[in-house]
C-alpha cells in the first residue's frame, strides 16, 4: 500500500486555472476602452482679437466656397450639391488649374477652400466636408511626392524622422520659409441665419 | 476485426493544459493595449466616420472634450453639453480649462498642447465654433475632431 502512494506523482488540481483566466480577462474587457486618438486634425487661426483687423480682397477666383445650411443641405460655389463625395474631385480640379480657367484659381498657393456653415449644421455633416476638403489635399500632396495617401498622412505623423520631414517640406513645396502648395482651408464662423 | 479494437483503446481527449497560457496570452494583450477609463462621459457619444485619419503621436499632451447631448436628460435637458474631466462646464469655461491643463504640463511643452474633441454626430456646429473660438482665445489651437475609421471605397 505504501509503495503504491509513492508512485503517484502529487498532483495540483489546474483545471480552474483557466476559469480563473477568464474571470481577469473579463474583468479588464469591461474596465478598458481601446484608446481612440485618431481623427482630423487640424490648426486654429490665432486668437481674433490680436489679429490685425485687414481687409484683404481675395479674388473670386481663388475661392473655392462651401456652404451648409441648418438643415444639411450643401451649397458648392453657387450650386446645389446633393452627393458629398464630389467635393474632393472638385478641389483637386480647382487647386490645380493653374491658371489655365480664368474662373478657377490661379495657382495652388493662391486657392482658398472657404468653408461655412450655419449654426445649425450638425457635427456630422460638417465631419463628412472637412474629411473630403483634407482628402483632396492629402491625395495632392501624396502624389507630388509619390506615395500613396495613406502613407503621406503616416509621414505627416510623424516628423521626427528625418527622411519623413523631407518628404513633408517636398510635398507641401516648402521654399524659403514659404509654402509653395498650403493647404488653405478657412472655416468660417458659422452664420445665424438657421434658413 | 483487431484493428478496429485497437482504435477503442486509443485515448480521445484533447489535451486542455495549455488553455490556461492561451487564455493568460488573451489577457496581457488586452492588459497592454487598453488604458483604464478616466472619466465617466455624461454626454452621448455617437462618434462620425472619416477617411482621412491623422494619429496622435503624444498621449501626454492630450486633452480630451466631450461633447454631446447628456445621458440623464431629466437632469440635464436634451441640449448638447460640454464635458470637461468631470463636470459640465460653458463655452467660457474654456479658457480656464485649457489653462489648468496648460499647466500640467513641462513649461517647454505647453504651447504643444492638442485638444481632442469627441462630439457626437448630432451636436450641433454652433456650439463647437464656440468651444473652438474660445481656444483659440486660450491659444490652444492644435485641434482633433476625434473620428473612426470609415471604409474607403
Amino acid at each position: 500500500m505504501a509503495r503504491n502512494k509513492q508512485r503517484d506523482t502529487p498532483e495540483i488540481n489546474s483545471s480552474s486555472m483557466a476559469d480563473i483566466a477568464f474571470l481577469l480577462l473579463i474583468f479588464f474587457l469591461v474596465t478598458t476602452t481601446i484608446a481612440n486618438d485618431r481623427g482630423l486634425s487640424l490648426l486654429l487661426p490665432p486668437d481674433p482679437d490680436q489679429m490685425e483687423q485687414l481687409d484683404i480682397k481675395i479674388p473670386e477666383r481663388n475661392l473655392f466656397k462651401i456652404q451648409v445650411n441648418s438643415a444639411d443641405k450643401l451649397l458648392v460655389e453657387g450650386e446645389p450639391l446633393e452627393d458629398v463625395s464630389k467635393i474632393k474631385s472638385m478641389i483637386k480640379e480647382f487647386v490645380l488649374n493653374n491658371g489655365r480657367d480664368p474662373e478657377s484659381s490661379d495657382s495652388p498657393k493662391d486657392a482658398i477652400v472657404s468653408f461655412k456653415t450655419d449654426r445649425g449644421t450638425s457635427q456630422d455633416r460638417f465631419i463628412e466636408v472637412l474629411d473630403q476638403i483634407q482628402g483632396a489635399y492629402y491625395d495632392m500632396y501624396a502624389e507630388r511626392v509619390g506615395v500613396t495617401n495613406k502613407r503621406w498622412r503616416e509621414i505627416a505623423n510623424d516628423l521626427s524622422d528625418p527622411e519623413n520631414r523631407r518628404l513633408y517640406d517636398l510635398g507641401r513645396g516648402l521654399k524659403n520659409g514659404q509654402l509653395e502648395f498650403p493647404m488653405n482651408i478657412s472655416i468660417a464662423e458659422p452664420s445665424k441665419i438657421g434658413g | 476485426m483487431s484493428k478496429f479494437k485497437k482504435k477503442a483503446n486509443t485515448k480521445q481527449d484533447i489535451p486542455t493544459s495549455a488553455l490556461p497560457d492561451i487564455i493568460f496570452m488573451l489577457l496581457f494583450f488586452f492588459m497592454v493595449t487598453t488604458v483604464l477609463r478616466e472619466v465617466t462621459i455624461n454626454v452621448k457619444q455617437r462618434i462620425p466616420d472619416a477617411t482621412q485619419l491623422r494619429k496622435l503621436q503624444r498621449k501626454s499632451l492630450v486633452s480630451y472634450l466631450y461633447i454631446g447631448e447628456p445621458k440623464k436628460t431629466a437632469q440635464w435637458g436634451t441640449e448638447p453639453r460640454i464635458q470637461a474631466n468631470d463636470v459640465f462646464i460653458e463655452p467660457k469655461d474654456v479658457i480656464l480649462w485649457v489653462n489648468q491643463e496648460k499647466d500640467k504640463l513641462n513649461e517647454v511643452e505647453r504651447d504643444q498642447l492638442t485638444v481632442a474633441m469627441k462630439v457626437d454626430k448630432e451636436a450641433k456646429r454652433g456650439l463647437v465654433s464656440d468651444v473652438e473660438l474660445q481656444l483659440r482665445k486660450a491659444n490652444a489651437r492644435k485641434l482633433l475632431y476625434t473620428t473612426l475609421q470609415e471604409m474607403e471605397e
